[in-house]
């Protein structure tokens, strides 16, 4: 009987426990004491620096770094906690190689940045390793406020308020906080539980009431909070799929790329999660190589991106490519799926259709290719369901199919701010969500207080 | 290819690189990894009085500062001389000298300050084979509150006497090493000069605490929660000693006084430049003590490279072909003007000329142009400082262009003058000295 790599169709315990544990250790193992004083003293402490630039929360990482390069990393984490309360968590999922690490000096100047989110987590580490504490909340404002969704945004707003002295309830649909940092991603990048440890650390601060198992729409409507609260912030993040548009994508094996994750990172036994023998992931962006990855990880014999444009066009970073590549994933360009092929109502393979450019329009050549497959995922990005928002209270306006704010987070509706990947604007990155989530807080902090005096 | 033979004071080695009196010279083991290794000499630990020895701490005796990837950049010791028997030293230097007869040896020593000790130790090193002595004028701790060392070297007076009676006892050349723990190094060496030394070598260490332990509180090298002054070397301490070195070399007292250049030698050009100052040769500790004798490797082939690139037949080619250069600062040609200039190409845009101009020098860089971060020099504001230069991580990136006679120099509205003026006669000094009417 074929076994491992060769069982054929969808099945778990394709490795042994020891591969298991080795394929999903942390993919950027920390640094230790001396390798994170040896990295420090390569910053050059430059002015205005333009790491912190890039850096959606602006964190001053030349500061934090030559805090670590002297001795003080306590006052390191403090720094970046000051602009970035999660960042802990985005220390291990910033696509650096994009952000600060590309603008980074010493990139230009040696092609080898500062590993500055590494050194981001050395920090952070420290004072999470100690439980240390640098926020006391301002004396009570008796405002309360509501909080939809405990992802990035949501914390990161939650955690500010509290700091001004305001109450805070987060209302959350899943049974645990931390959105995607807790289902999203892959799990190499966040291993020992580290997004629950995150959410523990933002919430003891005080002040903070985490409801889980409470969805907008089901369980209460918009209208009930902006009775009952002060102020609203909606951190939903997207909860839709796109479709493939292609026939036959309601096959047994065809899954969203986005729920695989899910499931990988709540499962406690990776044996259990079955995965393809042959898989084919549509899409270009992080979560495309996210599943792929992993389906190599719980070993998968063949796995390939299919992607509809060039590689220039990749939503995922380079470094993203090349760790898909080295971990023996293929990726294909200008295919994009056009029927998903079934046999018994279960998927053997897809057909895909060349692409290229005919002016500025992607068009189809006509020219197909035959992949076979047992498992394909969809990974062409996640959509915003407004559903649960609209029908309870007036109408919130959106733009682009995402909610509208202004610069400071405000949506259409008077007490009701909105940030994370649910806005229109946004980057889906945790960092992105994070910052919105900081600015709305003090918004909404300015709203309630006056121009911010209690 | 250069001939980097060296001959100072007549004492012949196949390069100028010596070992300097300290724990990497102590025994015949060191020494003969070091002539192994390539070293031209070794200067052997300073030589105590016949009896027992000095005793030494028996818990640190070094203390460091660091520079970006813990490069070493100071050292300091509290060391004392040689703690070996006397004739232990004399028995494996005779025979070193004899294993080795083409690599200079010499003997550092230090007794009390009494001329019947000078006389009673100089024909036992005399013996041995040695090609000369140096005087210990120098060690700032431990030995100089017993009256040797550097509170020799720090009395004028006293280095002159005792190198009259080295000369007088024995026929060994003299080399008399100095204490840069003075205000005017030209006074010691007048007075070993006087005494009649063949030649000085310095800088011995600087008084220094390297640094404090900030939960005992106590000065490091800490002894059991105590610490003394240390002695200073290292690359640290190479631009005090070479000021030093170019003071002495360019006294009219002493100009021909021959001078072994001390102090922070790390590479060819460090050995180099003391040279071209006025050294005849040089003396190295810190360096190998922080890589291993096979540092001189590097410095043989690099200043051997170099001269071959220059031109440089051979050492007198380069030795004191800087001292004339060294002048006083109201010799300076105040009508020479240079503005910086960045290299867009070279430049990685890290700001660090901007800031360290823009808060603590003239704002004459730029840091954005047209909304695009930029650096550039504003000539109208540059006065030639050269902060820029040294700040900037990019080597050659920020060079200093000195202008041409007749150019505009934008900062002053002024033609650049074509004619050497300098502060002896420039209008806002009172004391100028005006032209007789």
């Amino acid at each position: 009987m074929a076994t491992g790599h060769f069982i054929e169709g969808i099945a778990g315990g394709r490795l042994s426990s020891e591969q298991y544990a080795d394929n999903f250790s942390d993919l950027h193992p920390p640094l230790d004491h001396h390798e994170a004083l040896v990295e420090s003293d390569r910053c050059y402490f430059c002015y205005d620096a333009p790491c912190m630039n890039a850096c959606p929360t602006s964190i001053d990482i030349p500061l934090f770094i030559r805090q670590i390069a002297t001795g003080n990393p306590l006052g390191s984490a403090k720094t970046i906690f000051d602009q970035n309360i999660l960042g802990g968590m985005c220390a291990r999922v910033c696509p650096t190689e994009t952000l600060c690490e590309e603008a980074c000096v010493r990139e230009v100047a040696e092609g080898k940045p500062v590993q500055i989110g590494r050194l981001q987590r050395y920090a952070t580490d420290v004072a999470m390793g100690e439980g240390k504490q640098f926020y006391k909340r301002a004396e009570p404002t008796g405002k309360s406020i509501a909080v939809v969704g405990a992802g990035p945004a949501g914390l990161a707003a939650a955690h500010r308020l509290a700091r001004h002295g305001h109450d805070v309830t987060i209302l959350e649909a899943r049974p645990k906080a931390g959105g995607l940092n807790e289902y999203g991603i892959a799990a190499y990048k966040s291993v020992d539980d580290f997004a629950q440890a995150e959410v523990d650390y933002v919430t003891a601060i005080g002040g903070i009431d985490i409801q889980n198992g409470k969805a907008l729409g089901r369980d209460f409507q918009l209208a009930d909070l902006i009775r009952n609260y002060d102020a609203v912030f909606l951190g939903l993040g997207l909860g839709g799929v796109n479709a493939l548009r292609a026939d036959g994508e309601n096959a047994d094996g065809v899954a969203n790329a986005v729920e695989f994750i899910s499931e990988l990172r709540q499962a406690s036994d990776l044996s259990s999660l079955p995965v393809g023998r042959r898989v084919v992931v549509i899409g270009g962006g992080m979560t495309a190589i996210d599943a792929a990855v992993q389906s190599k990880l719980l070993g998968a014999e063949e796995v390939t991106i299919c992607y509809r444009r060039g590689q220039e066009h990749m939503n995922a970073s380079e470094f993203e490519q090349d760790l898909a590549a080295a971990n023996g994933v293929t990726i294909r360009h200008w295919l994009q799926p056009k029927r998903v092929i079934a046999e018994n109502g279960k998927v053997s393979a897809i057909e895909l259709e060349y692409t290229a450019m005919s002016g500025d329009r992607l068009i189809g050549t006509g020219e197909t290719l035959r992949l076979n497959a047992d498992q394909v995922f969809k990974a062409i990005g996640q959509s915003f369901v407004p559903a649960h928002l609209n029908g309870s209270a007036e109408q919130i306006e959106l733009e682009g199919g995402r909610i509208k704010v202004d610069a400071e987070g405000r949506t259409s509706l008077s007490k009701v701010w909105a940030g994370g990947d649910c806005i229109f604007g946004g980057d889906d990155l945790t960092v992105s969500a994070v910052a919105q989530g900081r600015d709305a807080a003090e918004s909404i902090h300015r709203a309630l207080t006056s121009n911010g005096r209690a | 290819m250069a001939d980097i033979r060296n001959t100072f004071i007549g004492i012949k080695s196949p390069n100028p690189f010596w070992l300097a009196s300290a724990p990497p010279t102590d025994k015949a083991y060191n020494v003969e990894r070091a002539f192994k290794a390539g070293w031209g000499g070794v200067v052997w630990k300073t030589l105590g009085e016949e009896g027992p020895p000095v005793v030494n701490v028996n818990g640190p005796r070094y203390g460091a500062i660091w520079g970006a990837d813990r490069r070493l950049l100071g050292l300091n010791n509290i060391e004392l001389i040689t703690d070996r028997d006397l004739q232990t030293n004399l028995r494996e230097m005779k025979q070193v000298k004899m294993n080795w007869p083409d690599r200079a040896l010499i003997a550092s020593i230090m007794v009390p300050c009494v001329e019947e000790s000078w006389k009673a130790i100089l024909p036992l090193v005399e013996e041995t084979g040695a090609d000369g002595i140096e005087l210990n004028f120098g060690c700032p701790h431990g030995m100089s509150e017993r009256g040797m060392g550097s509170a020799v070297g720090q009395v004028p007076e006293y280095i002159e006497m005792v190198v009259r009676w080295c000369k007088q006892y024995t026929r060994m050349p003299v080399i008399t090493k100095l204490t840069p723990n003075i205000t005017d190094i030209r006074k010691p060496a007048r007075a070993a000069y006087a005494g009649g030394t063949d030649a000085v070598s310095l800088i011995n260490t600087i008084n220094s605490i390297t640094g404090v332990d900030l939960d005992s509180f106590a000065p490091q090298p800490t002894i059991d929660g105590k610490g003394s002054h240390g002695g200073y070397c290292g690359p640290a301490v190479k631009p005090i000693a070479m000021n030093m070195v170019a003071e002495i070399a360019r006294d009219p007292e002493t100009r021909d006084l021959p001078i072994s250049g001390i102090g922070g030698i790390t590479t060819w050009r460090d050995a180099a430049e003391f040279m071209a100052l006025g050294a005849g040769n040089v003396q190295v500790c810190t360096a190998a003590m922080t890589y291993g004798f096979k540092i001189v490797q590097e410095m043989i082939a690099g200043l051997e490279n170099w001269m071959d690139e220059k031109g440089h037949a051979s050492l007198s080619d380069i030795i004191g072909r800087a001292t004339p250069n060294v002048t006083d600062w109201q010799y300076l040609n105040l009508n020479y003007v240079a503005k910086a200039h960045i290299d867009q190409d070279a430049c990685i845009k890290c700001g660090r000329c901007h800031i360290a101009c823009e808060d603590t020098s003239h704002q004459a860089i730029t840091s954005m142009v047209d909304g695009v971060r930029h650096f550039e020099v504003i000539e109208a504001e540059c006065v030639g400082c050269n902060l820029c230069v040294n700040v900037c991580p990019v080597e050659g990136c920020i060079t200093m262009q000195p202008l041409a006679a007749g150019v505009l120099d934008q900062r002053t509205g002024l033609p650049v003058s074509p004619v050497y003026a300098n502060w002896t006669t420039h209008p806002n000094n009172p004391m100028a000295k005006v032209a007789a009417e």
